[in-house]
């Protein structure tokens, strides 16, 4: 193991304060120029690698530029069908970044977003007497909850058992489709959904609809409060501070008396509310009830999405947009270039391992680090 | 035979066959994974890993006619893999754990990219041996219709248990797991060692992968492995870095996957979902009662960031 | 570099297609290159359900002045939404086929009413009077080959054992093990059809699994209904069970085991279709039929199907073509003895009671829940 706790103290110390005191530009904003150099250098190179991949494959690269940010970006629907599919992202990325902050590392984002709309589509089915807003409101809190305690449970696992979280979240990602399909194929059925087994729906009244004026729904709003929050939370209170401390040494945490315990349970709780609120957010947005179609991958592309953003939640947002992007335009590249829709995966696998890679240049440049 | 049918004896019986048959994968790739997260890194991209090994056996089975040389490809394929992991995690302050789920993705990826136009060819596959001829009870031999590949992950376990006790090469890899310090006062180059323990355990992987296209369920398609190759990285943890332990792991997952169909097949038809995940519950419930939070778990390597 | 162009080219079409704004039946009359958009849930080279889809979308690119565009593994999420308005506005598509059920309800339905003048044709929907009207279902009855397939099976079988490998007990999935079990018990009216559910489309261990499960229990022909019945087909075969395909013609995996198979028939339909629109004449928003209009088909007859079979068979398909029978004739109990239908009660393909069917018919082992 090469990264150990000192280095992820490291990481998040250059994440957090730039070297300060010194004079000159350079030496000021190093850190920060440093910080979007490398990941914009690595996104180069691995664009560069796809394309010649994409060559050895006999298309032309330039035309897969074109396509990608065409599909993705070329235009105000591209930007609507990029930003639709960021924000789900954005909410399951904090469910990896949250306790990536206590050096822990959760993978099972999807099972709290499964849970989360078991959990919120079973409110609403419940409160079908109550006004909208009120059902709303009701659907979140239970999104929350649902989400929250799922990947609590993960805490609590490694908190009282020992048992690595990593392991136990992805685990818990397989029992909560298995919990989500029995019911949805069982009790929760609604008799008149014949092929496509699914809960009763929430109905119309009480879905959250699109942000004025675009076919974006709520839900990237309830993302980018929810990252902002998260930065606030982590890098702005004394909370997030135990929390950091906690996650460069434990043991030192637990010698200036942080309880650590409470800070894993509570920063895994806030983490799963994310995921389960994307999930809610699923249903009230764009399904109108729970079925299988839930788990559509958004839990394991946020994780994706987490360590690219270097789990910084603030980073995670432009992250979320980029990816966003590139799964918006993996459909031009598929009818356009006739490339199969497994070029996405590829594409994001050689992104990761580039930006991935990048993080041994931090601090290494030789212009920023100043004269003195 | 005068019946066929021998009721719910097929129950115990499928499960044993289930056992035999699904758990190779999970017993090569946990065998390889443990070999690595001796040497003190994880690597979590051994499910993109196990993909692109079944794919690449597959394809080099079809294109050249002999399963084995599909076999020797898969290998290949995940110790290529492997180095790529072992490379990218050499440089300084890279996240093992991150690099293997980027790995997973780009394996998956570039298996399913390169495999479109394997899909409907038939590749020659991996002859089985009878190991039933003395039963009349077709159940029995098939059950016992097993393929060298088991075989040879079985032998693998205990002499790699051996290995990890009494050879140098055992003790290297333990030593650069304890204390990566300890290795380099020795005179030895860790990154060297862990390049060397990942390629092993992508070797293993890939071959684990083979044996899902080559043998069973014995076809390429996108749907081969689910999830097998990140279970079987669980599996280790709960076999406690032991590989005689990862092989009792792996015949139990592989009889725990049988059991949904088996227990329909004689009746048991509620609840199907959840029988299916019982594989991942086991794993749950026996992390849960092993673990223990006043000690690091016996067996772990120190240097493993996952045990921390 | 000529991307310039193209991206022009297409911005053209783009507003073309929006300027226009006619129907389909004017634009494919005068405008050069009419684009058709479809849409799979899984990938296209499945061998089964989303091959025999692209087969159909195959069969449409050899027409002329026709453009198709494909997307292959879109989830059923807003990303269809997103795909299908990706189509109409960057590819000019004016019909779209999206051919999975849960791209249906809610996600065809809103484009379709944000879009009137786009045709889209969903496969296996249940369209109602309430759904957009430029929008439509139309689905084959399949359950016919599938009782073809099953009279088959029933001479074929020793044991008297059928197996059935199955993904989720839906009222389409359920309708064709009961269909494949009456028509093997018209063969062999002591015949069962043993049934295992795997969870979902697409689970290659679990298929396996499942076969050598029934297999195990005496089971010597299978058939399935899961998304790539490759797993099954080459899984029995290899322990001498013969095998009846699903939705493509899987024989060539196995040829000495494989009797027969239900398989759909796109390539056919879609050019129909095609011609409907061009001729003015509008798609029936429902829109359904089996083996007679040549929506369904049964695979060629394998070498071990014996000549009575063959006969029993090939009379039955005739009397299913010309209309004189019906596979859901009352009185017809479920496994639990419960009349399902009653006697004296037919009920025709066109039975909207079978789109709903959640029972399992006398003779079939297993339970839907």
């Amino acid at each position: 193991m090469t990264t150990d706790t000192a280095d992820s103290a490291e990481a998040v110390e250059a994440v957090g304060v730039a070297p300060a005191a010194d004079p000159g530009f350079l030496q000021r904003y190093g850190a920060a120029i440093e910080y979007i150099l490398i990941p914009g250098a690595a996104l180069i190179g691995a664009l560069a690698t796809f394309g010649a991949f994409v060559a050895l494959y006999g298309k032309n690269p330039l035309d897969l530029y074109f396509y990608m940010y065409q599909g993705a970006f070329g235009t105000w629907f591209s930007w609507q069908n990029t930003l639709t599919r960021a924000a789900p992202l954005i909410l399951t990325a904090l469910c990896t970044a949250l306790p990536a902050q206590l050096g822990m590392v959760i993978i099972g984002g999807e099972g709290a977003l499964l849970i989360g709309a078991l959990t919120a589509t079973s409110t609403a089915l419940a409160m079908q007497w109550a006004p909208p807003l009120v059902v709303q409101i009701a659907m979140v809190v239970a999104g929350v909850i649902g989400g929250g305690l799922w990947i609590t449970l993960s805490g609590a696992l490694r908190q009282y058992r020992g048992v690595n979280e990593t392991i136990s979240s992805l685990l818990l990602v397989y029992i909560a489709l298995a919990i989500l399909n029995h019911l949805v194929e069982g009790v929760m059925r609604d008799p008149a959904s014949l092929n496509k087994p699914s809960t009763r729906e929430i109905g119309a009244t009480n879905m959250i609809g699109t942000i004025p004026g675009t076919d974006v729904h709520w839900g990237l709003v309830f993302g980018l409060v929810c990252a902002i929050a998260a930065y606030i939370l982590i890098y702005h209170t004394t909370f997030g501070f135990a929390a950091r401390v906690a996650g460069g040494n434990i043991r030192a945490a637990k010698i200036v008396g942080l309880g650590v315990g409470k800070l894993i349970m509570t920063i895994c709780f806030l983490a799963g509310a994310c995921a389960g609120l994307a999930g809610m957010i699923e249903v009230a947005a764009v399904q109108g009830r729970t079925n299988a179609n839930l788990a559509a991958g958004y839990g394991f592309t946020g994780i994706l999405v987490a360590f690219l953003a270097r789990q910084n939640p603030l980073a995670v947002i432009p992250v979320a947009i980029l990816l966003g992007g590139i799964s918006a335009s993996g459909g031009l590249l598929q009818r356009r270039l006739g490339l199969p829709d497994a070029s996405v995966l590829v594409l994001q696998g050689i992104i990761f391992v580039f930006v991935l890679a990048s993080d041994a240049l931090y601090g290494r440049i030789g212009f920023l680090k100043g004269k003195s | 035979m005068a019946d066929s049918s021998i009721g719910l004896w097929t129950v115990p019986l499928a499960v044993l066959g289930g056992a035999i048959r699904v758990s190779t994968p999970f017993l090569f790739v946990s065998l390889g994974e443990c070999i690595t997260e001796r040497s003190g890194r994880i690597n979590l991209g051994l499910e993109g890993t196990l993909v692109m090994g079944a794919m690449s056996a597959y394809g080099i089975s079809y294109l050249t006619g002999s399963p084995w040389l599909g076999v020797l490809a898969a290998g290949i394929t995940g110790a290529l893999l492997g180095a790529l992991h072992a490379g990218i995690c050499s440089l300084p302050r890279v996240n093992d754990v991150a690099v293997g789920i980027a790995l997973m993705l780009f394996g998956i990826g570039l298996a399913f990219f390169l495999g479109k136009p394997l899909i409907e060819p038939t590749a020659p596959r991996l002859p089985a041996i009878d190991f039933g001829w003395w039963s009349d009870i077709p159940q029995v031999r098939a059950a016992l219709r097993i393929n060298v590949l088991f075989l040879i992950g079985v032998a693998i376990a205990p002499i790699l248990y051996w290995a990890f006790k009494t050879t140098r090469w055992g003790l290297l890899i333990r030593t650069a797991g304890e204390s990566s310090d300890a290795a380099r006062a020795m005179g030895h180059s860790v990154l060297l060692i862990r390049l060397r323990a990942t390629m092993v355990g992508g070797f293993l992987a890939g071959i684990g992968g083979s044996f899902l296209s080559l043998f069973y369920p014995g076809s390429w398609n996108e749907g081969l492995s689910s999830g097998q190759g990140i279970t079987a990285v669980a599996l280790v943890i709960f076999a406690r870095w032991d590989p005689l332990l990862c092989l009792w792991a792996s015949l139990a997952f592989g009889g725990a996957a049988a059991l949904g169909p088996a227990l329909q097949s004689v009746g048991v038809t509620s609840g199907y979902h959840l029988f299916n995940a019982a594989p991942y519950i086991l794993t749950l419930a026996i992390m849960i009662i092993t673990c223990s939070p006043k000690r690091t778990l016996t067996g772990a390597p120190a240097e493993l960031s996952i045990t921390r | 570099m000529d991307f310039s162009r193209i991206s022009r080219r297409h911005l053209l079409q783009g507003g073309a297609a929006l300027a226009l704004g006619g129907t389909i039946g004017a634009r494919a009359a005068h405008a050069a290159e009419t684009t058709i958009g479809f849409i799979y849930v899984g990938s296209r080279d499945d061998y089964g359900y989303n091959q025999a889809h692209a087969q159909g979308a195959a069969a449409l690119k050899k027409l002329p002045g026709i453009k198709v565009v494909e997307e292959e593994k879109v989830p059923e999420t807003d990303a269809v939404e997103k795909t299908m308005e990706s189509m109409i506005n960057l590819d000019g598509s004016t019909l779209l086929f999206p051919t999975s059920f849960g791209y249906f309800n809610p996600h065809m339905i809103k484009i379709a009413n944000k879009y009137p003048k786009i045709r889209f044709e969903h496969c296996g929907g249940l369209w109602t009077e309430k759904d957009p009207k430029n929008a439509g279902s139309y689905f084959g009855y399949i359950d016919e080959a599938q009782f073809i397939s099953g009279i088959v099976a029933g001479y074929s079988t020793k044991s008297g054992k059928l197996g059935f490998v199955a993904a989720k007990p839906i009222p389409q999935v359920l309708r064709n093990i009961n269909a494949f079990t009456l028509g093997a018990k018209l063969a062999n009216p002591k015949a069962t059809t043993q049934v295992i559910f795997t969870g979902d489309w697409s689970m290659p261990v679990k298929e396996a699994e499942a076969t050598n499960s029934l297999i195990d229990q005496g089971v010597d022909v299978l058939t399935c209904h899961v998304d790539g019945p490759k797993t099954m087909v080459e899984n029995a075969a290899r322990r001498g069970a013969f095998v009846c395909g699903y939705h493509v013609n899987q024989s060539p995996l196995a040829p000495k085991a494989y009797l027969t198979g239900a398989e759909w028939n796109w390539e056919a339909l879609y050019p129909k279709f095609l011609k409907m629109i061009t001729s003015g004449e509008s798609i029936p928003n429902f829109y359904r039929g089996g083996l007679k209009e040549e929506i369904v088909k049964c695979s060629p007859y394998g070498e071990a199907v014996s000549a009575e079979a063959r006969k029993h068979a090939d009379e039955m398909k005739a009397k299913l073509i010309a209309g004189e029978y019906t596979i859901f004739k009352g009185p017809i109990l479920d496994n639990k003895g419960k009349t399902v239908i009653a006697s004296g009660v037919d009920r025709g393909q066109k039975d909207p009671e079978l789109e709903k069917m959640d029972y399992l018919i006398e003779g079939v082992i297993g339970a839907t829940s």
